[in-house]
Formats: C-alpha cells, structure tokens, sequence
C-alpha cells in the first residue's frame, strides 16, 4: 500500500507551521485515498518529535537522527529521502515552499523522476482521461497553482510518476489537530548506512539571524500606507493586513518623510515603480507623483475617509472610511474564508 | 585562475506588465502579445557571474538558453552585458518540457561545455517554479546552492556564496563544478556597454544568418565570436523519450484563466458584511489566498 508522505521541517527544535499544515491536508487526503499518512523528520537531537506531529494524524513517522543532517544540507538530506522512497514508494508526498523545500523538493524528483509542482494554492484527489492515450486514471493528486505571473490557474497531474510531489506555502493550509492522543510507529532511518563523503561536501559556515532587505518591486501585493495611517504605530495595522495576505509594505513620500516607513518602501516619482497582482492604497490621497509609480498595477483598491480622494480615481475598489475600521476587517474577513 | 562558468537564462513574456494591449475582451491574458524579456532573475546571476570574470582574471562567461530560435536575442543582450558568447538550445522536440524535461536537455548540453560553475536566476517569471537549477545539478551529479544573494569568492577550487533564507542569511560552501541560482535580492545587473553593443551587435545564430544579407555571413567568417552557436537534440544525443512533453512527469490537466474586471470603481462603504463580499470575490478570483 503507497502512502502520503509529509517531509517536515525543524526550527529550533519544532516542526514548523507549514510542515504541520501540510500533515492536516495529508491526512485529509489520506482519509480520502484511505491510506496511511507518514511523517519523515531529519536532523539531530530529535528525541520525542514525534510527539509533535503524531496529534495531526500521522500513522508513521520516519525519524533521521543524525549530527551530519543539521544544519540543513541538499546533498543528505535528499540522499536520505531519496533512499527511504525507493523502499516505501510513497503516491504523494508534500513539502512546504520554503527555501528548504523548494530546494530539496526539485533534487529527490529529479532523482527518482516524479513530477514536482510548485507552490500549489489548492490539492484535490479526482479522476483523468487521456483520450489520446485512451488510458483512464483514478485517485490523482490536482495540484493547482497560480501560473503565468497569476494571470492563469492551471491543475497539474502527475498520470504515470509515483511521487506525486507537490510544495504549497505557509500559511495557504489549515492547520488542524486530528486527535490529540492519536497514537501513531515511530520508524528509525539507518542514516549512517547511507551518507557518503561525497554527500557533506558542502558546508555551512556561518547562519544568523537577519531582517531581509526591503523589495517591494517584485512583491505580488502590496498594502501601501499613506499620511492618513496617522502614526508609525498606526503603519503597524499594515504590516498585520500584509503578513496575512502574503504582501509587502508600501508608503507615500508623505509617510517617509514623516518617519511612518523606510524609504526603500516609497512608490512613486522620487520612490519605487511598481506593478503588482494587487495595490491596496491606505489613507494616500493619490497625487500624480505618488500614482505614477502604482498605476499599472493590475487591481487597486483605494481606502480613503474622502470619498473624492484622487486615488479613487486609479481604483478598482474603493473602500470609503477610516483606516482602522476597515483594515481589521479585511484581516477578519481573509481569515475567516481561507482555511 | 581563469574560471569557466555558464549562465543559464531564459526568455520570457513580461508576465509582470501586463498592459491594456496584452488583455482580451473577456478579460483574460493574451499572452502572444506579452513583450519577451531576459528573465529578470536570470540577470542578477549574469551580474554575478560578470562579477567573478571582472575579479579572476581570465574568466570566461557563456549563456546557455534553450528555447525558439528567437532567444537568441538574450543571447545578445548578455553579450552587450559582457558575456563572452553563448549558446542556444534549440528544437521541436524539446517543446512542452516540464522542468525535468528541461533539466534534461540542458544537462546535456552542460555535459558537452568546459564548466567550473553554474549560474541561473532562482525562478522564472513565466513559472515561478524554482525547480531547472537543482535539477540540472542533479542530472549532473553536482552540488547546488540556491538562494544566493552573492557569491563571494572562488578560492582552491571552492565557491563561497551568502544564501538568503526567510529569516536570515547563511554562508555556505561547495566545491567546484557546482549549481548557483540567484536571488533577485542580490545585486542588479550592469546595463549595457556601448563598447560591447557595437561588438557584437552582428552576433547571430545560423538560422539567423540565413533570413540575413551576405555581409553578415562574411563578417562571421572573419570574427568568429559573432557566432551564436545552436545545438539541437540531436547534437547532444538527446533520448526523444526524455525530452518535450513525453519526457515530462508532469501534465497540465486544466487551465482556467483568471478574469479581470474592467477599470470602473466599485464603490463600498466600511460595513462589515460589504468587505467580507469583496475579500470573497479576490480568493474566488486569485487575486489573494
Ligand atoms: C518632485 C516631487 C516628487 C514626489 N515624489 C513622490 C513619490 O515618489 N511618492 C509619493 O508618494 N509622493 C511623492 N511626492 C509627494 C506627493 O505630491 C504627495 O505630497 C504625497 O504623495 C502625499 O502623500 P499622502 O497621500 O500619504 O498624504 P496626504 O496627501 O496628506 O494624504 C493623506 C490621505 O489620507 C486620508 N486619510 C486621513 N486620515 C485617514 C483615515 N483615518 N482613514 C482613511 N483615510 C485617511 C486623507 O483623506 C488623505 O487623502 C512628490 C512631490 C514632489 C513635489
């Protein structure tokens, strides 16, 4: 019987929230294709992890302890994956779209010729006919994703290729606790039977902790502030409406200049030009300099307590009122309808 | 120390500027009218890659580009960046590669260039996949650093390279040959070079030459670095069973074009229940979520 597998991620000792959803969708599916759901973990020190992730429903965890497989590596790691699939032959098997996994993911399906799809916002079980082929297949994995710098959504199968493998964002899943006192094998990875020097040859040599530099250009959405946010505390609402919604934060020159935001966030004229999926103008009145650097982006939407604000003017949606009424509802109600 | 590094470009339609001449009449994305454009990750890695010739001396810097005959002109733009040449992978049989079937090709035609580094951008823009560098280093055995945000040095044989990850950077290190894909956080590339422009403002592939006049094909034969070389599957003694859409694990089941609403403002006030509708309407749309 070929399982759902989860490959999962550690970070400071805990598996992180993107592994945990992806074990919530995994088992779903797993219900679905009534199957099994496993785990794999790799690392060090990982006495009791699997008290971690047994309460989201998985049937197997696959524990990898060893000191050569931490700090995260491509060549172990895919190595020690690459190994346990030949033997288990999972028929889906899930990473989160994190640096880790979308650099792991593409090497093990490489290796072992499975189809891989990025970033998927959405995974069903459902049918397919290849009529050309006149082949009938049941129980696939849709991935769906975005494509074409968002302007299509496109559903990929994998017909042929055994795992079907697929990496999906934080947050894009819920995550939901199965039982908590689902009790579930834990399986040792031989590990040290299967490095060889030639996998440790790249090293680590140094990790810390730092802010990334500030690139509006190329974000997807925006959630842009203006004077009208009132504060740099009140520029803090953006950030919130922004890590739900995946976006960067943007700023007008008059909320630069008065300390709201860094200037590597200003758009417009004297700013950054920028093009995004999605602008979400808040409390800017939208003078031509400040709109020159936004106006191509292919959706705006304009809140303004002014309902004749010349931003409404570039706006698809205008949202009439006071910033802090609306935005805390734009959060509550993306939470509340995704997931 | 010369240093033998190939950059891996693509070019792509500017899915990132899409005008009111790029829309249909129902809304959807009219792709063919899409300008094509270096992909723009693919130029910060051509900036690293200029960078390490510019520091050893020595250095040679190739564009490997697999696509329609008209890729070349990136080919070009590299070479008004200050790539020394290039060459472009070109044939029907590679149509409707997945990013396995691609890796493929293109690791094959590594397999017949002099290379001590690979460098690609991390994704392109017509994909966002991520996925052809590490798995033109798997084809070839190599290592494979993604992420970058520069390469420091190449020293003893040694690539060190600043990754950028979620929450912070990481210097790692790999032994040459290896796999580099660069972040479009690192350094943007240098414009071009007039110098360079005039140069190789001739460079053509053959199939370039043969729609051209007499003079280009002699110029060649004088000044062989106007040669684009073309490659094609058979060159590189590619497997049809690996390559285009037989080669390709992956099938696109379905495409559903995303429409987009004509420029007229809807106009909502703060009520609770009007916001909730629009958030509907931009998950129900992939516009967020
Ligand atoms: C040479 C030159 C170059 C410039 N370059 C740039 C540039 O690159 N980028 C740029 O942005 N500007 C630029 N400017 C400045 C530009 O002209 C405007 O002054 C600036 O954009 C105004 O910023 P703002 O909209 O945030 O502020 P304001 O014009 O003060 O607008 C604030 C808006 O917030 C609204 N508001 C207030 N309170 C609330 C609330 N509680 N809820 C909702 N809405 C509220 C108000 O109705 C008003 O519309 C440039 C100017 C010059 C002369």
């Amino acid at each position: 019987m070929s399982n759902v597998f989860v490959i999962c991620e550690l970070e400071d000792g805990k598996v992180v929230d993107v592994s945990l959803e992806l074990l919530t969708k995994g088992r779903s599916l797993a219900n679905e294709l009534n199957c099994k759901l496993e785990a794999v973990v790799l690392g060090k020190d990982l006495k009791d992890i699997e008290k971690q992730i047994f309460p989201f429903g998985a049937d197997v965890v696959h524990v990898g302890d060893d000191e050569r497989l931490d700090p995260f590596t491509t060549l172990p790691h895919n190595a020690v994956i690459v190994e346990l699939f030949k033997k288990e032959k999972p028929q889906i098997c899930l990473l989160g779209a994190t640096t880790m996994g979308r650099d792991l993911g593409p090497r093990i399906s490489s290796e072992l010729f499975s189809g891989l799809t990025a970033d998927c916002t959405s995974l069903e079980i459902g049918p397919h006919t290849d009529k050309k082929a006149g082949k009938e297949y049941t129980d696939l994995l849709y991935q769906i994703r975005p494509a074409f710098g968002g302007n299509i959504v496109a559903t990929i199968i994998n017909p042929e290729c055994r795992p079907q493998m697929a990496t999906v964002r934080e947050g894009v899943m819920k995550q939901e606790i199965c039982d908590a006192n689902y009790k579930g094998k834990v399986k040792t990875i031989d590990v040290a039977s299967i490095l060889k020097p030639e996998h440790l040859v790249v090293k680590v040599i140094e990790r810390h902790m730092e802010k990334s530099k500030v690139n509006i250009k190329n974000a997807p959405i925006i959630v842009s502030g203006g004077y009208g946010m009132g504060s740099k505390d009140g520029f803090q609402l953006l950030y919130k409406l922004a890590e739900v919604l995946g976006a960067e934060v943007g700023a007008s020159r008059a909320a630069v200049d008065a300390g709201y935001a860094e200037h590597e966030r200003q758009v417009g004229q004297t700013g950054v030009t920028v093009r995004p999926k999605l602008y979400i103008a808040c409390g800017i009145s939208g003078q031509i300099q400040h709109t020159a650097g936004m106006e191509e982006s292919s959706m705006v939407i304009a809140i303004n307590n002014d309902p004749n604000a010349p931003i409404n003017n570039v706006a698809d949606y205008v949202i009439t009122g006071d910033v802090n009424d609306i935005i805390p509802k734009l959060i509550k109600a993306y939470k509340k309808n995704t997931k | 120390m010369g240093l033998k590094i190939i950059v891996l470009a693509k070019q792509v339609p500017d899915t990132r500027n899409v005008g009111k001449d790029a829309m249909k009449a129902d809304g959807t994305v009219n792709r063919g009218a899409l300008p094509a454009i270096f992909n723009p990750e693919d130029l910060n890695a051509l900036e690293q890659a200029l960078r390490l010739k510019d520091k050893y001396e020595g250095s040679t810097v190739s564009i490997l580009t697999m696509g329609p005959g008209r890729a070349a002109e990136i080919i070009r733009e590299g070479m008004y960046r200050g790539a020394d040449g290039g060459i472009l992978l070109t044939d029907r049989a590679f149509a409707g590669a997945d990013t396995l079937a691609t890796s493929y090709a293109i690791a094959l035609a590594i397999k017949n260039m002099d290379y001590d580094l690979i460098l690609a951008g991390r994704q392109a823009i017509d994909g966002d996949t991520a996925q052809v560098g590490p798995q033109v280093a798997e084809k070839l055995r190599i290592p494979q650093i993604t992420y970058a945000e520069s390469i420091n040095s190449v020293e003893k044989k040694t690539v060190n390279v600043l990754r950028r990850l979620e929450r912070g950077v990481e210097t790692v290190e790999s032994p040459l040959p290896c796999v580099v894909t660069v972040n479009g956080s690192a350094a943007d590339c240098r414009p071009r070079n007039a110098k360079l422009l005039m140069k190789y403002k001739h460079a053509h592939t053959v199939t370039e030459l043969q729609d051209s006049s007499e003079d280009y094909i002699d110029l060649t034969a004088d000044r062989p670095y106007l040669k684009i070389k073309e490659v094609s599957a058979a060159d590189v003694n590619a497997d049809l069973n690996w390559t285009g859409l037989s080669g390709s694990p992956t099938k696109v089941k379905s495409i559903q074009n995303v429409v987009f609403q004509a420029k007229e403002a809807r106009v909502l006030t703060a009520d609770a229940y009007e916001i909730e509708e629009l958030v509907k309407e931009l998950i129900d749309n992939h516009t967020i979520g």
